[in-house]
């Protein structure tokens, strides 16, 4: 293994982090407190409490899954595109580094930002409401293993993305809404039965399920069928990129 | 010397069913500068490209120390550096980070000493601290250089290393590189700047269409191919040659009082002494001897001419 290699990789990841540490950590902290202000508020006093719990704690674990999700993604697309679009790509395709290495260098600095951003959020959230965490290394593990797949799935979208749009389009158009569409702000138990066979088709639903498990001891779908969900989800990025690398990453053609 | 690359039958093609390269055989010496030359769009930086792993080819082998690229991809990247074409790097962060991420990249382990050594030598030391946008085009192609020597290569490929470099930076370059083959480092570069050619390489491949046309040692290459002109000043003027001259195919300049002869260097046909004795048999005071050797670009421009008529032919 080339662990130099790796370290490198990360290291200069998460310096980019470091320098724009304010744009980084602003906009997550904003976001979270506008939601609790919009979400906590004004629906939070029509809606007191689902499931026992109250509804401001409630939507916390939704609301931290919804930026795990799109900030992997984004961290890990752009990380792996920049170096694309600046031709500084070069260098990592000249280094003897493995398909694996490169992957692990860039996926682990991308859910390390999302991880650090997770966590930040959680102490925003306690400001405004009591955050409860029933099982913590759960908690930690859906928290760990959802980083990791989404900032894969960012890899990938960086590897085929043909420009800066082409970054923004997934996050945008498919994981905004499923993140919303997923039971974040809402148990689906409260929709209509059709609706509620309909959000089983969304993915997002079970990773909000367990991870809000892992907090108050509530969920929309079994533990077991949420981290069978994850895994899936994992090991499916991790074929499609290794797909991809053994085609030539699609940028040796 | 033993062989530090060798490269057989190697053919790429491009998506677009483009070929790039087609059955390269060339071996590299080790200690050597090699100079690659040929048009734009011959498949100069893709065969560099494909040596370094940046693109992948389609058939033949690649060794480096003979060793297989792509099975000991490992091992022989290790001992491989190259500095693109472009100026390919992360405007934001410092000349600093970016060396010591380039010697991480590679798998070795911090030597801020080294690195300090490397960015002296390169008269970067003092702008170790700034960002890279914060350079010259000239500065930022040194930090691409020590990019490509942070972690020791002992194959450097330097990719077209003076393009869009002024003049004096260009020598500057050149002491360069001949101070790291002085150090030991093999040597190959790209370049249409026929000079440089000239000046550095001991050897010389052409590469036109994606194929090697020619590879020989520089001088031989000047010699062989060359052609030498010498240029007669006479006291008085020349209204026609004839009599003896008439046999040299000589022509005269605007003032008739300089006569030419162009015959190649390796042509036993010309006899200097000889022809000397021809201008003064036909009664013409010889004033000043000039003679012009022609230079790798004029072999060059030669070759690529008749390559590309063989390929309009065929």
């Amino acid at each position: 293994m080339n662990w130099y290699g790796i370290k490198a990789i990360y290291i200069h990841e998460m310096e980019r982090f470091r320098r724009t540490l304010f744009q980084s950590l602003a906009s997550p902290i904003i976001t979270t407190s506008l939601y609790f202000v919009v979400f906590g508020s004004a629906i939070g006093s029509r809606i007191t409490e689902i499931d026992g719990i109250n509804y401001g704690s409630y939507i916390v674990p939704g609301m931290i899954m919804l930026t795990i999700l799109t900030q992997s993604i984004s961290n890990a697309s752009f990380a792996f595109y920049f170096p694309r679009f600046t031709n500084t790509i070069y260098e990592i395709l000249a280094a003897p580094l493995s398909s694996f290495e490169i992957v692990l260098g860039f996926v682990g600095a991308a859910a390390s930002k999302s991880l650090i951003i997770g966590c930040v959020i959680i102490l925003t959230a306690n400001f405004f409401v009591d955050v409860r965490i029933d099982h913590p290394l759960l908690m930690m593990f859906f928290l760990i293993l959802t980083s990791i797949t989404f900032a894969l799935f960012g890899f990938i979208i960086g590897m085929y993305a043909e420009g800066f749009e082409g970054l923004q389009i997934i996050p945008i158009l498919v994981i905004t809404p499923l993140v919303f569409l997923g039971g974040s702000f809402y148990s689906i138990n409260m929709l209509p039965e059709f609706w509620q066979k309909i959000s089983l088709l969304n993915p997002v639903l079970y990773l909000i399920s367990g991870f809000r498990y892992s907090f108050y001891e509530v969920s929309d779908v079994s533990l077991f069928t949420s981290t069978l969900t994850i895994l899936t989800i994992l090991i499916g990025c991790i074929l499609f990129i290794t797909y991809t690398f053994s085609k030539g990453y699609r940028i040796k053609d | 010397m033993k062989n530090i690359l060798e490269i057989n039958n190697v053919t790429k093609f491009y998506k677009n069913s483009v070929k790039a390269l087609e059955n390269v055989n060339l071996d590299i010496k080790e200690g050597e500068i090699f100079a690659l030359l040929g048009p734009n769009g011959a498949g100069k930086s893709t065969l560099i490209n494909s040596i370094c792993g940046i693109v992948n080819f389609n058939t033949g082998t690649i060794k480096i120390n003979n060793m297989d690229i792509i099975k000991n991809y490992r091992n022989t990247r290790k001992i491989t550096g190259i500095v693109p074409q472009e100026l390919n790097l992360e405007s934001f962060e410092t000349v600093w980070n970016n060396v010591n991420y380039s010697r991480g990249l590679f798998g070795k382990k911090p030597d801020h000493n080294y690195i300090e050594k490397l960015l002296k030598q390169l008269s970067l030391w003092d702008k170790k601290d700034n960002k890279i946008k914060e350079l010259s085009g000239g500065m930022k192609r040194r930090v691409l250089i020590a990019k490509a020597l942070s972690h020791q290569p002992k194959l450097l490929f330097l990719d077209e290393p003076t393009a869009s470099v002024d003049v004096e930076l260009r020598k500057d370059m050149w002491d360069v590189v001949k101070k790291l083959n002085k150090d030991g480092v093999t040597i190959i570069l790209t370049t249409h700047y026929i000079e440089e050619a000239e000046d550095l390489s001991d050897r010389v491949a052409v590469i036109n269409d994606g194929k090697i046309i020619l590879v020989d040692e520089k001088n031989k290459l000047i010699k062989k191919l060359g052609e030498k002109t010498i240029k007669i000043e006479l006291f008085e003027s020349v209204e026609k040659i004839n009599g003896n001259l008439s046999k040299y195919n000589f022509t005269l300049d605007q003032t008739n009082k300089i006569i030419s002869h162009t015959y190649n260097l390796n042509s036993n046909t010309t006899d200097i002494a000889e022809l000397l004795n021809d201008v003064k048999k036909d009664g013409y005071k010889i004033k000043d001897i000039n003679t012009e050797q022609s230079s790798l670009e004029e072999i060059f421009i030669k070759l690529i001419q008749e390559n590309n008529n063989e390929l309009v032919r065929n």
